[in-house]
């Protein structure tokens, strides 16, 4: 089962996010969405767990369209969805613990003990251990995202989502996220989204790259097509040239 | 919503009025459907049972004290007026008369229910607001959870059940206080004041207070969580969720007050 995204149009008023996107994402793969800030990345993850809905177009995740989905289809799905938001978004009122164990609270057959193994299991797996009693005002930002990671794969989903995962985090901790994403491929067989504008994270994570412009998919490739590609747009911002990113000869500094 | 251009000068305040009623509109549409929402979340007690408590704790426990400090001054105040009102033939003992009755019908629930639109509305509000802005709603609805299940059925029941509690206890308080106000600086008996409570007391006084407590609290907790799952736009967003439920739901409880003054007196 995979994620399959067709001519997805989103505006917020007049302002136009997404105006006909179109992806597919197979089974165990992990695909990167790459933009600047502002484009539309998380705009377009709301989208797959029906936390926005698209003004027109199709959005099919597991095989089930999912803005026709409400109330119990919706959250059966939502289940199978891991979602690490940009800003880990953790329970701020919650230990660690209870972050992670928040999912699994809903999930049947679960008690107690299976769910403190569980929690303890993934902090482990995100490198907490032993943090599981501090609250998120307690931890680092990078220690935020790790629990964040953690809380959306505890129910061990079928897909997970990423939502800049590495943004703001210093080399070192990037590179432990990034192996993390690639961890939950190969060993779970996750599908993944990750949508970030690091290109040196997303070359490291992604089987495929797709560049998110003017709320098109301008290019989509491997890590090594998007290396060699022609189109300008693609090495603009893969370079970090504003006058080739935004189609301009005589170079442009108030970039947005 | 398709509003044409306007232009011309003398027109414009009265697209900008039919501007803001469409939003006014829009708003009432959204906050029925919130309630609409949260009467079917109430099956959903598996997920709100277990967080009741700590909100009526939250909601009612710790009101207590503001609501007792302003019912103590309230009753002081109702006896020294009520004394100095009083004069020539109307007899000393309708002092008691006028606390008790001001007290359990108008004073007590309606100060009680806007000073928890301040302590109890503009906490939700800025509690719920900051957790939209901050995507926790949006976290809770990926986990599975129904924010409104989750969010806003613990905390309006905890309005409902607590506000009349909250009340009562304010009542009781100020009627005491005017009590004491009475025999130590009015030179009344305590059979006098007694005398004057239960002149005009009716059971169904007591009644009347309560259901208007239950609709306070109902409309203090329900803004709360509705103003503060609509913030938008970080921190000051916060502010001004908080801001509009406490203006909003002070404005419906004066409303409401005379509604059940003119439906059940
Ligand atoms: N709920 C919303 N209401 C109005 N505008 C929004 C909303 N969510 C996002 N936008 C706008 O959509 C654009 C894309 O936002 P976003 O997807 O967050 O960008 P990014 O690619 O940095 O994640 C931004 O210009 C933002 O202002
Ligand atoms: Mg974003």
């Amino acid at each position: 089962m995979s994620i399959r995204l067709g001519g997805l149009r989103k505006s917020f008023g007049t302002k136009e996010v997404l105006r006909g996107f179109t992806l597919t994402v197979e089974e165990g793969e992990t695909a990167a969405i790459v933009g600047p800030s502002g484009c539309g990345k998380s705009v377009l993850l709301k989208h797959l767990v029906g936390l926005l809905r698209p003004d027109a177009g199709t959005v099919v995740v597991d095989g089930t369209a999912v803005p026709g989905l409400r109330g119990k289809e919706l959250a059966a799905l939502r289940r199978k969805i891991g979602y690490v938001f940009q800003f880990a978004a953790l329970f701020d009122s919650m230990t660690v613990a209870a972050n992670i164990a928040m999912g699994l609270r809903r999930l049947r057959g679960w008690d107690r003990n299976r769910i403190a193994e569980r929690v303890a299991e993934c902090l482990g797996l995100v490198d907490l251990n032993g943090m599981g009693g501090r609250y998120p005002a307690e931890l680092s930002g990078g220690q935020r995202k790790r629990a964040g990671l953690a809380r959306a794969i505890a129910a061990s989903p079928k897909y997970l989502l990423y939502d800049e995962p590495t943004t703001g985090l210093d080399p070192v901790m990037t590179s432990a996220i990034d192996r993390l994403v690639l961890k939950m491929r190969d060993e779970l067989g996750v599908t993944a989204l990750v949508v970030t504008h690091d290109m040196t994270s997303a070359f490291r994570v992604a089987d495929r790259i797709t560049l998110l412009h003017e709320g098109k998919a301008r290019f989509t490739g491997s890590p090594a097509e998007v290396r060699t590609a022609g189109d300008d747009v693609l090495r603009g911002f893969v370079e970090g040239d504003p006058a080739l990113y935004y189609g301009l000869r005589g170079g442009r500094n108030d970039g947005a | 919503m398709v509003l044409l251009p306007v232009t011309d000068p003398l027109s414009r305040p009265f697209a900008a009025s039919g501007r803001s009623t469409l939003a006014a509109l829009g708003s009432v549409g959204q906050a029925a459907a919130l309630f609409a929402g949260s009467v079917r979340a109430l099956r959903d007690i598996g997920t709100w049972g277990p967080l009741l408590l700590p909100q009526m704790a939250r909601v009612g426990v710790a009101s207590v004290p503001i609501a007792l400090f302003i019912a103590t001054f309230t009753g002081i105040v109702m006896s020294l007026q009520a004394s100095y009102t009083l004069t020539g033939t109307i007899p000393l003992y309708f002092v008691g008369t006028m606390v008790g009755k001001t007290m359990i019908l108008e004073l007590g629930p309606v100060l009680t229910g806007l000073i928890l639109a301040g302590r109890v509305g503009a906490n939700i509000s800025a509690e719920l607001g900051t957790m939209r802005v901050t995507e926790q709603v949006d976290a809770l609805e990926t986990l599975a959870y129904d924010p409104v299940s989750y969010l806003v059925v613990p905390r309006t029941l905890a309005g409902i059940f607590m506000f009349p509690f909250v009340v009562l206890l304010a009542v009781a308080t100020g009627i005491a206080s005017g009590w004491l106000t009475a025999l130590q600086l009015l030179d009344m008996s305590s059979a006098e004041f007694v005398k004057g409570l239960r002149l005009f007391f009716e059971p169904w006084d007591v009644w009347f207070a309560v259901i208007k407590s239950v609709s306070f609290g109902a409309v203090v907790t329900g803004i709360g969580c509705f103003c503060g799952l609509q913030t938008e736009h970080g921190a000051e967003g916060v502010g001004r969720s908080a801001t509009r439920t406490v203006v909003t739901s002070s404005m419906i409880i004066l409303c409401l007050d005379a509604f059940w003054a003119a439906v059940l007196l």
